[in-house]
């Protein structure tokens, strides 16, 4: 497979989902079957050949090549953009992320959405949705970025407001999209300063550039910030989390695919990307935000009793991991923990739309005792929890002992705690809620014998992804962590001095450079695809080093270090809270509501979801209308008396036009006519008709003239 | 005493004032052709009398042979025209035909 191939067949990944949406929304309803087989099949055929560049990069095994490609899109003198593609093996590992989840997605809906009256118009959505999601992926440019980043936006309104005829759909796509609009002001902000800075969109350019020519301080970690603030829109980072859990309006496959593998994905994978613009101050701002919202979401989920509530709590404290490991700069294991979570979070939220399937309800306190109707939907739940809580040999464990690592070591070089100590609480929250949700939902005693009598298994269509997810959410991660093990082929940090070495030393000039930028230097694909590694660099650590890309031999010491302490500390945190789970809603020894009856404000806080909502009610909402009040007066009385006054000052004006007018003008009119009426009637006297008379004037007249004559 | 140019003139002007008069003061269409006719023959006389004092030619003399000539066709043409505004009218006062007037 040569660049050229690879370069098409991302194009051909990127373009199918969008003929999926193209075919489905004009021709969707003539179609058989509305077209659903259409959509998943072109997703699968999108599934089939991201596994081949996946396989591809897993044979070259070098995290550091890249493969780029593309034409001019803008030229505008000065100002020019490309429109590129870039494969590496972070965008292999996304391309398999996206559109495994995407596919199984539409195969579930396919089964969950059956005799909607929309039904052709969700999978068009869903494609849009993908389409957008892999353009954030294949750019090679923050222009292209934003422009998919924005698409993401819009598919994401659509389909969270797919139900747009229940008032509260209609609410959460609105916050989803508006909450978003708020980080993508800071994102493009970000965006504009590198732009003005560099003069380029491309991203390796960028890291080039901004490594032999830094920004002054300030600016550089004001500008990462504000790439930051788009992902604390998009990854639903505290605190603009808000719109994420009101996103559950959404059918329930759409909020799988938005949590697993589209929407919030796209947030971390960006500031993964986009490392090397962020100073180490915006990164501290990235591992605080981070560890923040993995806290507050793990709290929240605690207490809720929806379950997709819950899980999307769950998914907030889950991003917050990743956006802490951005942070903590263990970028590899933060990936890692989106790959993992992508697949046991999209299996928690099939396995919970296969029980709303059968129970009608949201509410856990009406489930219950589900395990022997749905055994399948049980086990693949029971795996993924397993995942997600963090028990050695499921995939969540390795990801999250990384990052929990990582989180420590930075702790102890740069006397940061705080990140580490959340995140470890968080941990243990998130075996807690998770095992919760299992007991509540297939443990016990139906607690609603009626909804219990109807529930039922679900049709293959939506247990067969679950059972190809639960095998990836064991599998997924190759029981290692992602610096030693097989992920390590894929990301890794990136290599400065090649960057550097492989930038252009000037912009192209010229109009199409359809050539692969990696064909002009030596570390070229090989030819014929074999198991080694193509070219180890002298410049590559050893994987074992892990992220101890510019560290010394000290923090690889305390890394290591580290690394043991997390892993016994993130087990114990775990298993805690699997037990304390499991005394109380298995064993009942501890009353939930009589520990939450001896705590009232903080469950009036958790219950709250802190005030969020409340806070910007009373904060952002309250100026937003009064400020719009404000403009209103303003327009009420100012602009409004301007007009009015227009109109005023006009009559006035008006009016004494008006009186010009009759007397001036009309006396001048009627004057001319009465003079002339005046002398007819006075020279209607002379003539009168006797020639007599006439005689006598030509006489006189004559006389007259006589003596005039005479006198001259 | 010499009859002399002016003795003609004087004789003319009175003519002419007598015809003037004629014409603008009588209502009676054909006392106004006679008024006319004084006129014209005191324009003769005026020409006849220049022609003997004043050129010595005989041009005078034949503008008066014509005028006499265009009198005599004058007063033909216009005592038709005052026959045939009796016979249209009835009368031959001036004053009263002024149907075009109204």
């Amino acid at each position: 497979m040569s660049e050229h191939a690879i370069l098409l067949t991302a194009l051909a990944i990127l373009l199918l989902p969008l003929l999926s949406y193209a075919v489905l929304f004009f021709l969707g309803k003539k179609l058989p079957r509305q077209g659903d087989w259409l959509g998943t099949g072109l997703l699968g055929v999108a599934w089939l050949l991201s596994l081949r560049i996946f396989a591809r990069f897993w044979a070259v095994g070098d995290p550091g090549l890249r493969i780029e490609g593309g034409v001019r899109w803008l030229d505008l003198g000065r100002f020019t953009a490309d429109a590129g593609i870039l494969v590496d093996g972070m965008t292999a590992v996304m391309l398999v992320v996206v559109t495994t989840v995407s596919f199984l997605v539409h195969l579930f809906s396919i089964g969950y959405m059956h005799g909607d009256r929309r039904y052709e118009r969700f999978f068009a959505f869903l494609g849009f949705f993908t389409f957008s999601m892999l353009g954030i992926v294949l750019s090679n440019s923050l222009l292209f970025l934003y422009v998919f980043w924005e698409l993401v936006g819009l598919a994401s309104y659509l389909l969270i407001g797919f139900f747009f005829h229940k008032p509260s759909a209609a609410a959460a796509n609105k916050k989803a999209f508006l909450t978003n609009r708020v980080g993508d002001f800071g994102f493009f902000l970000g965006i504009l300063i590198f732009f003005t800075a560099y003069g380029t969109f491309n991203y390796f350019e960028l890291f080039a550039a901004a490594h032999l020519d830094p920004l002054s301080g300030g600016l550089l970690t004001l500008a990462g910030v504000g790439l930051f603030m788009g992902c604390v829109g998009k990854s639903a980072q505290a605190p603009l989390h808000i719109w994420l859990p009101d996103a559950m309006e959404g059918p329930t496959p759409v909020s799988a695919l938005i949590h697993a593998a589209t929407m919030v994905a796209a947030g971390v994978y960006m500031v993964a990307r986009l490392l090397p613009l962020f100073d180490p101050n915006a990164l501290l701002v990235v591992a605080y935000v981070g560890a923040i919202t993995a806290f507050l979401g793990a709290t929240i989920a605690v207490v809720k009793t929806d379950i997709k509530k819950s899980l999307a709590y769950s998914t907030i404290s889950q991003l917050g991991y990743m956006v802490m490991a951005m942070g903590v700069g263990v970028a590899s294991a933060g990936m890692f923990h989106l790959w993992t979570h992508a697949f046991f979070k999209a299996l928690l939220f099939l396995g919970s739309g296969s029980v709303i399937h059968a129970v009608h309800t949201q509410e856990m306190p009406l489930m219950g005792g589900l395990r022997r109707k749905m055994p399948i939907t049980f086990w693949t739940f029971l795996i993924a929890t397993l995942a997600i809580s963090g028990v050695p040999f499921f995939s969540g464990f390795y990801s999250k002992d990384a990052i929990l690592a990582g989180a420590l070591a930075f702790g102890m070089t740069k006397t940061h705690y705080v990140p580490f100590l959340l995140a470890l609480i968080a941990a243990g929250l998130t075996a807690f809620y998770m095992f919760r949700m299992v007991f509540l939902t297939f443990m016990g005693k139906p607690r609603d014998e009626e909804r219990h009598h109807h529930a039922h298994e679900s049709p293959w269509t939506m247990t067969a992804p679950l059972v190809t997810l639960a095998v990836l959410a064991v599998v997924s991660s190759g029981w290692r962590g992602p610096s030693e093990g097989w992920f390590s082929r894929f990301v890794a940090p990136y290599d400065m001095a090649r960057i550097v070495a492989q930038a252009p030393g000037a912009p192209h000039a010229d109009e199409v450079h359809a050539v692969p930028a990696a064909a002009h230097d030596e570390h070229a694909l090989p030819q014929e695809p074999h198991g080694e590694p193509a070219h180890v660099e002298a410049t590559h650590e050893a994987p074992a080093h892990g992220e101890a890309a510019h560290g010394d031999a000290h923090d690889a010491h305390v890394r290591h270090q580290a690394h043991l302490t997390a892993m016994v500390l993130s087990i114990l945190v775990a298993g805690l809270g699997i037990l304390v789970s499991w005394l109380t809603y298995v064993r009942g020894r501890i009353s939930a509501p009589a520990v939450l009856a001896r705590l009232p404000r903080v469950h009036h806080v958790l219950q709250n979801m802190y005030f969020f909502d409340e806070f910007y009610a009373a904060t952002v909402y309250r100026f937003t209308l009064w400020f719009s009040w404000l403009n209103g007066a303003f327009d009420r009385l100012v602009i409004d008396g301007i007009v009015n006054g227009m109109g005023y000052l006009t009559r006035v004006l008006s009016w004494f036009a008006g009186l010009a007018d009759r007397y001036v003008v009309d006396g001048l009119v009627n004057g001319v006519g009465a003079v002339i009426q005046g002398a007819g009637e006075g020279f209607r006297r002379v003539q009168t008709g006797r020639v007599q008379s006439y005689l006598a004037y030509a006489c006189f007249s004559v006389l007259l003239l006589v003596f005039v004559f005479r006198a001259l | 005493m010499t009859v002399g140019l002016e003795h003609y003139l004087t004789v003319s002007a009175l003519l002419f004032g007598l015809g003037l008069y004629a014409v603008l003061t009588r209502r009676n269409a054909v006392a106004l052709l006679m008024g006319v006719e004084l006129i014209l023959n005191a324009a003769n006389l005026n020409f006849v009398a220049f022609a003997r004092f004043v050129d010595g030619g005989v041009e005078g003399h034949i503008v008066a042979a014509f005028v006499i000539v265009l009198a005599a066709a004058e007063a033909a043409v216009a005592l038709a025209i005052v026959l045939a505004m009796f016979r249209n009218f009835g009368t031959v006062n001036v004053d009263t035909v002024n149907r075009l007037k109204r």
